[in-house]
């Protein structure tokens, strides 16, 4: 009854992680993009700004309502469903959790207030500052959660207390300045960019596309197009920066990704592979030569570990057991990952190109692109990568410290945790049906016709 | 073992306890304005200016809930592990309450419908009465004490919690939330709400002294190991008294701080009665959950101490400063008579 009610945990971690996953990307993106705009409001008083920091900003809100509440589950499902883990780890990784509330909820949560309501009452100067304190919000928001998230894939700066069998810090700095969180943190701030740009690429398209709104709709998509060119180039060059680190640090995610079973030199990089387990390698494999060490190393002949090598060498440290992630979802994840990610990159390209020669809004080929495939490759793309980077930390929740098995709660039995799993997820794909709708909504409804705050204000409030 | 007050572990408790009556005392009074809002928004209008009245603020005041939760994981993950995953029914349920109550404060108004506006209604009182209730029955078990095992572990089950004195801990803090969202809505609306809310406050004043003296009488008397928090709770019933009086005389920003004020009291009487225990054992005292036991080691606390120190203040500078910004009453005119 044990192994049902830790795969259930596991089951309910993922898939409120990867359901609150779907929100915070756009989040931390469209805030600063907001704030770009309201920016520009108040420089030159063009109501044009005005209106799109308004239109997008409703959109921002629709979002982030969903974000922040499905955010404290992820806070308390640590106390409630991995409380081994918690009383394991909770000398690091609860001080990060709660610096995070401190430095970043407060400020998120009061900020949105002010901006949601304060249109009015503020001089516009201090108004855009609260949006600048709000996307600086989200930005302190993720580095924190990422120095604790970090750090269980790169424990460093801690000791084991042998007396009472918990992790403690010896070392906040070389915590904060892991390389693996100065390469998590940047991929997922682009990651927000890329986003908010290829959802607002695509809502500005849907207006494109029916010559609607032109005006505010042409500044949107080139705006969005930039930040998704960016966004996504950022992306994937931070993404190859962790994968170094990754071969570093946990060379069998990476030998995982690659469904690399022998060491390779050179390596070569895996485009298409047939997993046979049961006898520790690929009954088909379709590869790049020298790919693999090329992506690792930086150069075409360096030696990448695989998995029966990283195996028998786990084996050796921990002792017997499995200690092969899930070879189908890692190999698989990364793959959508990086193809989902690339295509971003081709789609802002071209939308930047487009608009440098004034023709953004023209070609129909582009914009049903952006809308129908851009939109859905950025949310892809994002659980994707999310599902690739946990799943590949198994069989461990801290890496080479603490195992996923063992760590979640021993009083919750499984029956508790069915309640809770099944509860979130009816909820979770009940508040979608809102949220979608009002998004939706909203976003076909098109800019409002306000010429200056007070129009907003009354627009605003609930 | 008497390892005295004046050390990190000792501080971060009443860090802690602050956390936690800093959300009480303002959150408490969003919870009120939910469970209010069938009872005295008569139509739409109404219930957009009470939902109004908070809505800069709520989610401000729910991250005192956040943090509180956060520091008790950073400076006692004993103390968060065992309650965290001892109290999991409960807690599913007052997450679930505060999902779908956020996410109506953001949705109701941007669609006409009565039916939509309805429903959502329905997930604000809802997801404010139920951790309203909820949070007074985690406490009255903290008070009471829960069987804790030798490993630490809460062992008890689900329908221990639901206990007569932790159930009527519960009812207290309901009943006592609703009256501080009521004088909140007397001292922020206008009009019918406003006036509304003003009469609902002479009844609520009643009730609420009359279950905070049951309520404390019944802490006294299961009060065993000399864990009797001294005069605060009945310093909670005088205050509660003094309330009333107030009410009668009209005077509602002074009725309001009296209400906060008992916030401040029960909770502090609470986390002072426990000292140095976070959870106290039922099997054996040995076994309680204390500051010493549970917490984390000292630089973790030493980094957390000066974080706090330093961004506390600032917190509190720009929360005030939000309260200030939206200071005025809010009326029927303040909401558009017809948007989306």
């Amino acid at each position: 009854m044990e192994d049902l009610a830790l795969l259930l945990a596991r089951w309910q971690f993922g898939i409120t992680t990867v359901y609150h996953w779907l929100f915070v990307p756009i989040t931390l993106g469209i805030t600063w993009m907001v704030a770009i705009m309201e920016t520009s409001w108040v420089r030159t008083k063009d109501p044009v700004y005005l209106r799109m920091a308004k239109f997008w900003g409703k959109l921002m809100l629709i979002n982030f309502a969903i974000g922040v509440v499905t955010g404290i589950v992820q806070e308390f499902q640590f106390g409630m469903n991995w409380s081994t883990y918690s009383r394991f780890v909770g000398d690091i990784f609860g001080a990060p959790l709660a610096i995070e509330a401190l430095l970043a909820f407060f400020i998120e949560s009061t900020f949105l207030g002010l901006w949601i309501f304060g249109w009015k009452k503020l001089s516009p100067k201090v108004h855009v500052f609260t949006i600048w304190m709000v996307a600086f919000g989200t930005l302190a928001s993720s580095f924190w959660i990422l120095v604790a998230g970090s750090w269980m894939q790169y424990p460093i700066g801690y000791v084991l207390n042998p007396v009472t069998g918990r992790a403690e810090m010896t070392n906040f700095l070389e915590i904060i300045t892991s390389k693996v969180l100065w390469a998590h943190f940047p991929h997922t701030i682009f990651v927000g960019f890329a986003t908010a740009g290829a959802l607002i690429l695509g809502v500005s398209a849907w207006h494109l596309m029916r010559q609607q709104h032109m005006e505010i709709m042409r500044k949107s998509a080139a705006f969005a197009s930039v930040a998704l060119l960016v966004g996504s180039l950022g992306v994937a060059l931070t993404g190859h920066w962790m994968g170094q680190v990754m071969v570093e640090v946990q060379p069998m995610k990476m030998a995982a990704a690659e469904a690399l079973w022998d060491d390779e030199q050179p390596a070569s990089f895996s485009l298409f592979a047939v997993g046979d387990k049961e006898n520790s390698r690929n009954a088909i494999n379709v590869a790049i030569p020298r790919g693999l060490s090329l992506l690792a190393c930086n150069n075409l002949d360096c030696e990448v570990k695989g998995i029966n090598t990283l195996q028998a060498e786990m084996v050796e440290k921990h002792g017997p057991g499995d200690y092969i992630p899930n070879l189908f979802v890692t190999y698989w994840g990364f793959r959508i990952m990086v193809g989902a990610g690339s295509l971003l990159i081709l789609l802002g390209a071209i939308g930047v190109w487009f608009h440098s020669r004034g023709r953004l809004g023209e070609h129909w080929w582009f914009l049903k692109l952006a809308l129908w495939v851009g939109v859905a490759a950025a949310f892809i793309g994002n659980a994707t990568g999310w599902i690739f980077t946990e799943m590949g930390r198994q069989p461990w929740v801290v890496y080479e410290v603490l195992l996923t098995e063992g760590s979640n709660s021993p009083t919750v039995p499984a029956g508790w945790v069915w309640i809770s799993l099944v509860g979130y997820s009816v909820l979770y794909g009940l508040l979608a049906i809102p949220a979608v709708y009002l998004f939706v909504k909203f976003a076909k409804a098109g800019p409002g016709e306000e010429n200056d705050n007070e129009d907003v204000a009354a627009s605003m409030v609930y | 073992m008497d390892q005295g007050i004046l050390n990190l572990e000792t501080l971060w408790f009443v860090l802690i306890a602050v956390l936690w009556i800093g959300f009480f005392f303002l959150e408490g009074f969003d919870f009120g304005v939910g469970i209010l809002l069938p009872v005295i928004g008569k139509d739409d209008t109404d219930r957009r200016v009470m939902i109004n009245t908070i809505g800069p603020t709520w989610d401000g005041n729910e991250v005192w809930l956040l943090t509180a939760g956060g520091a008790m994981f950073a400076a006692f993950p004993e103390w968060y592990a065992t309650m965290f995953s001892g109290f999991y029914l409960a807690l599913f349920l007052v997450l679930i309450a505060l999902i779908v109550r956020g996410v109506a404060f953001e949705y109701r108004s941007k669609h006409p419908t009565s039916e939509w506006r309805t429903m959502w209604d329905g997930a604000i009182f809802f997801g404010s009465a139920v951790p309203a209730l909820l949070f007074g029955v985690a406490f009255g078990n903290l008070v009471r004490g829960l069987e804790i095992d030798a490993a630490g572990e809460y062992v008890g089950g689900f329908w221990a919690l639901l206990n007569p004195y932790s159930l009527l801990m519960g009812v207290t803090s309901l009943v006592l939330f609703t009256l501080h969202g009521a004088l909140f809505l007397s001292m922020k609306a206008e009009g019918d709400v406003r006036d509304r809310a003003s009469a609902a406050t002479k009844p609520l004043s009643i009730a609420a002294t009359g279950v905070m003296a049951v309520a404390m009488i019944w802490s006294y008397l299961q009060a065993e190991s000399g864990v009797i928090p001294g005069l605060l709770p009945i310093a909670a019933v005088a205050l509660l008294g003094i309330v009333i009086w107030l009410v009668r005389s009209k005077m509602v920003g002074w009725a309001f701080v009296a209400t906060g004020l008992t916030i401040v009291t029960v909770v502090a009487a609470i986390f002072i009665g426990m000292y140095p225990n976070v959870m106290t054992s039922t099997i054996d005292p040995a076994y309680s959950l204390t500051v010493f036991n549970a917490s984390s080691t000292t630089m973790t606390l030493r980094i957390m101490t000066v974080v706090a120190l330093i961004f506390v203040p600032i917190v509190l500078g720009y929360q005030t400063w939000s309260y200030w910004v939206f200071r005025k009453r809010v009326g029927r005119e303040d909401v558009p008579a017809s948007t989306h």
